[in-house]
């Protein structure tokens, strides 16, 4: 029930957070008039090819299926509200925007062949979760234990060598991506250059699912070696401060086991200040994601507004900004909601009170 | 900032070092804006040819034959005023014959990259003509090309398909230095050592007529820093990159924390709806995707530096800072010294500016050294989208153009480790002495 309602609320504020966010893109997208080139384009083309199809204009001159296709282009404009104030038609894209209906890429197309932006986006959607997702889990886990770890033996060479490593994590993931692929790649010729799988994907679904792990080794270990360190650090010092509560040093006096003291004592309390810290770098990567996927050649989200942005092709382009949101939004949503699990202090009544 | 506190930071000698680059660094900056000046590193760096037909193709750094046993060879540029140069005219008719024999000493283990013939000559009707031959070490004589040329004239030996048939199908810059009876030559070509002879005979058709040229053979080594595929030398783009770097990152660090320090200043003062409404526009802020943002900027606005720098720091002026720094104004707020400003009746800015901010200084300079590198590396990730300033040769362009390349998979790893390398060294300087101010100036965070 707490979490039930902890959750309602933190979904409301975010709904409200994730309009007013999308809203600012569309501001920011739309300053020069370009969601209005878009808009304009897409009433234009599709006008133009019922016109193309319809046997019954067939027997018209050039000039009358012009001046037809003109006013039923003006007809459609003032329909989809373009001859209002930007103001309102602000409004009409934030709707559009918000069910990902974007119109049409041009020059980008899905594999499928669809250039729907829509389509485009949920194609690559899953590449990018996977490799993200695969990524996150296994850095949160490395670094918790190592954290632990580290921890019991404050003061050691070990702990000396791994704070001496924090200031690595000032590079990002693609920066090592771009060493690693130089030493595994092109030296040791061991793994794959970029890429998700082998080119042609092998048929089996386990031949693919290897192929695919063997192309995620090196994005994984970058991203790894981008941040390990520094969150290693910061939860190392998170488990010092609780450790040295009064209450651990009572339940060594009660003589509990060490694993109880670790799990119930230290580990429980320290949960829900990781989880933010956890939460706020996984947010950075994300927005990390168009370099990082380029560097691998990962056929992501990333990579694709990269391309978006090779090609100048506009509907893409606003179409990823808005899917960052989402996904940001989602991200900082999932989090909040682990958070509230973890941590039995949460209480939907300060969320409440302050706003 | 005391006397003692700047003590305790030299005891670590990883600060020593960081301090020390990031000297270095600036210094290099300083020398660089006045060695090379902007006008003349951008000229330099669109990479027209006439300023840089004299170096090579994707040359490595020169230094490597230092390290190398079989040395790769260098590039010789050879005018034919030069004194190692003999020059025979005789006359011939109403014309002269002009003779250049041009000595290459070849001492390398592997062969040139190419070959070029840069010809000058003046006339008054009728063209010159030129043939060209070959001397090698055992006094052989080829015979390669002849052909008419205008007062400029470019010939470019390994581009001349008649040239590279007569040698046996391989280009001239391997199959002269070769034996042409080797069997390997199409596979792997072993260079023969020796001075060779370029002969350059010209007619020229009246009495006046004359003709000098420039013969430049490409070596796989230029400069300190070697060169790209548009022949520039990647020197100018490590020199220029270090100032840019700097500046980039220490004034978005400084902008962002500044504008972070005072709104999170104005919000821990004023409370109430004011703090709560600067405290949604953060929870706004952090969906905002950041880089998709900058990225539709420098594609339909601008992509000049100043324009990016710019939104980088609105759009951060909502960062997660101001909840750090909140957390502290906090504390601040209620400390005695506060009351007493309040009692006398200070106004409000003036006990947010003078008397609030001051308090974080110490709290505000390791977290902005701490975050110059974030930005120097972001600079470099837009350029590597190719957003970055397209007249400004930076570290991320060289990583971009090596990239787009495919250097990595060529083989030309100079071209992509000496950028990295400096990003890392910057990178690393700077959160090595930010890291260890934090852990001396706020000993709380210091973690026991």
């Amino acid at each position: 029930m707490r979490v039930a309602k902890y959750t309602g609320v933190r979904i409301v504020s975010l709904v409200v957070t994730v309009v007013i966010g999308l809203y600012l893109t569309i501001l920011i997208a739309n300053m020069g008039g370009y969601v209005d080139v878009i808009r304009k384009a897409q009433i234009r083309e599709d006008v133009n090819a019922r016109i193309a199809s319809n046997q019954s204009y067939r027997g018209l001159t050039t000039e009358a299926r012009n001046k037809l296709a003109n006013e039923q282009i003006a007809s459609q404009e003032r329909r989809l509200g373009m001859d209002q104030p930007f103001l309102l038609r602000s409004f009409n894209f934030l709707t559009d925007a918000i069910t990902l209906n974007l119109g049409r890429a041009q020059n980008m197309a899905s594999n499928s062949g669809a250039n729907e932006v829509r389509l485009i986006i949920l194609e690559r959607l899953p590449p990018t979760l996977v490799l993200f997702g695969a990524a996150d889990i296994i850095l949160f886990f490395l670094a918790l234990f190592a954290a632990l770890v580290l921890s019991r033996q404050y003061g050691s060479w070990l702990d000396k060598v791994s704070v001496m490593l924090t200031p690595l994590s000032s590079a990002p993931g693609w920066f090592y991506g771009i060493f690693l692929i130089l030493i595994f790649s092109a030296v040791l010729k061991v793994l794959p250059f970029g890429g998700m799988v082998d080119a042609p994907p092998p048929p089996g679904a386990l031949d693919y699912l290897l192929s695919l792990l063997k192309h995620m080794v090196l994005p994984v270990a970058a991203y790894t070696i981008s941040l390990l360190f520094l969150e290693v650090f910061q939860w190392r010092t998170f488990f010092l401060i609780y450790s040295s509560e009064d209450y651990v040093d009572m339940a060594k006096a009660k003589g509990l086991p060490d694993n109880d003291i670790r799990n119930k004592y230290i580990l429980r309390p320290t949960l829900p200040t990781i989880i933010t810290s956890f939460a706020l770098l996984v947010i950075n990567t994300w927005l990390g994601a168009p370099i990082f996927e380029t560097v691998f050649n990962w056929p992501g989200l990333g990579r694709a507004l990269y391309m978006a942005v090779g090609l100048f092709d506009t509907p893409v382009i606003v179409g990823e900004t808005v899917i960052f949101s989402y996904m940001l939004a989602i991200t900082v949503f999932l989090l909040d909601f682990i958070y509230a699990l973890v941590d039995p202090r949460v209480k939907v009544g300060d969320e409440g009170n302050k706003s | 900032m005391n006397l003692k506190a700047m003590r305790e930071i030299f005891r670590y000698p990883t600060v020593i070092v960081g301090v020390l680059i990031i000297l270095f660094l600036v210094g290099v900056s300083v020398y660089t804006v006045f060695a090379i000046p902007y006008d003349q590193a951008v000229k330099l760096w669109r990479g027209s040819e006439e300023d840089w037909y004299k170096s090579p193709k994707t040359a490595e750094p020169i230094w490597y034959n230092w390290f190398l046993k079989d040395k790769l060879p260098e590039t010789k540029d050879i005018l034919t005023s030069d004194p190692s140069v003999t020059r025979t005219v005789k006359t011939a008719g109403a014309g002269r014959v002009i003779t250049y024999t041009i000595p290459i000493n070849f001492d390398y283990s592997s062969f040139p990259d190419d070959m070029t013939l840069y010809f000058t000559s003046n006339f008054d009707t009728k063209k010159p003509f030129v043939g060209i031959s070959w001397i090698s070490p055992d006094g052989k004589e080829t015979r390669l090309n002849s052909f008419e040329i205008n007062s400029k004239f470019t010939y470019r030996l390994n581009q001349d398909d008649k040239v590279t048939r007569k040698l046996g199908g391989v280009v001239a810059s391997t199959s002269l230095f070769a034996n042409p009876k080797d069997p390997n030559l199409k596979t792997k070509p072993t260079p023969v050592k020796g001075t060779y002879y370029l002969k350059i005979e010209a007619v020229t058709f009246d009495s006046t007529a004359d003709l000098s040229a420039e013969y430049i053979i490409y070596g796989k080594l230029a400069g300190w820093a070697g060169t790209d595929y548009l022949r520039r030398d990647l020197g100018i783009a490590l020199l220029w990159g270090t100032p840019i770097a700097l500046m980039f990152g220490l004034l978005a660090a400084l902008g962002t924390t500044l504008t972070q320090l005072i709104i999170a200043g104005i919000g821990t003062w004023f409370g109430g709806w004011v703090d709560t409404i600067l405290q949604r526009i953060t929870e706004v802020n952090m969906v905002l995707p950041f880089l998709p943002i900058l990225i539709m900027i420098g594609t339909f606005y601008s992509r000049s530096i100043f324009v990016i720098l710019t939104a980088v720091i609105l759009l951060s002026i909502f960062g997660p800072g101001i909840k750090t720094f909140r957390a502290v104004f906090m504390q601040v707020k209620e400390s005695a010294y506060i009351e007493a400003a309040r009692s006398y009746g200070a106004s409000n800015f003036r006990i947010i500016f003078l008397y609030m901010i001051p308090r974080l200084i110490p709290m505000l300079i390791p977290q902005l050294i701490v975050l110059i590198p974030s930005y120097v590396f972001l600079e470099a990730s837009l350029a590597i989208l190719g957003l970055g300033d397209p007249t400004l040769p930076t570290w991320g362009k060289m990583i971009q153009d090596a990239e787009s390349q495919g250097a990595l998979f060529q083989g030309w790893y100079y071209w992509v480790l000496e950028p990295s390398a400096l990003l890392m060294v910057t990178g690393l300087a700077f959160s090595v002495v930010g890291y260890a101010m934090d852990r001396v100036f706020n000993p709380r965070l210091r973690g026991q």
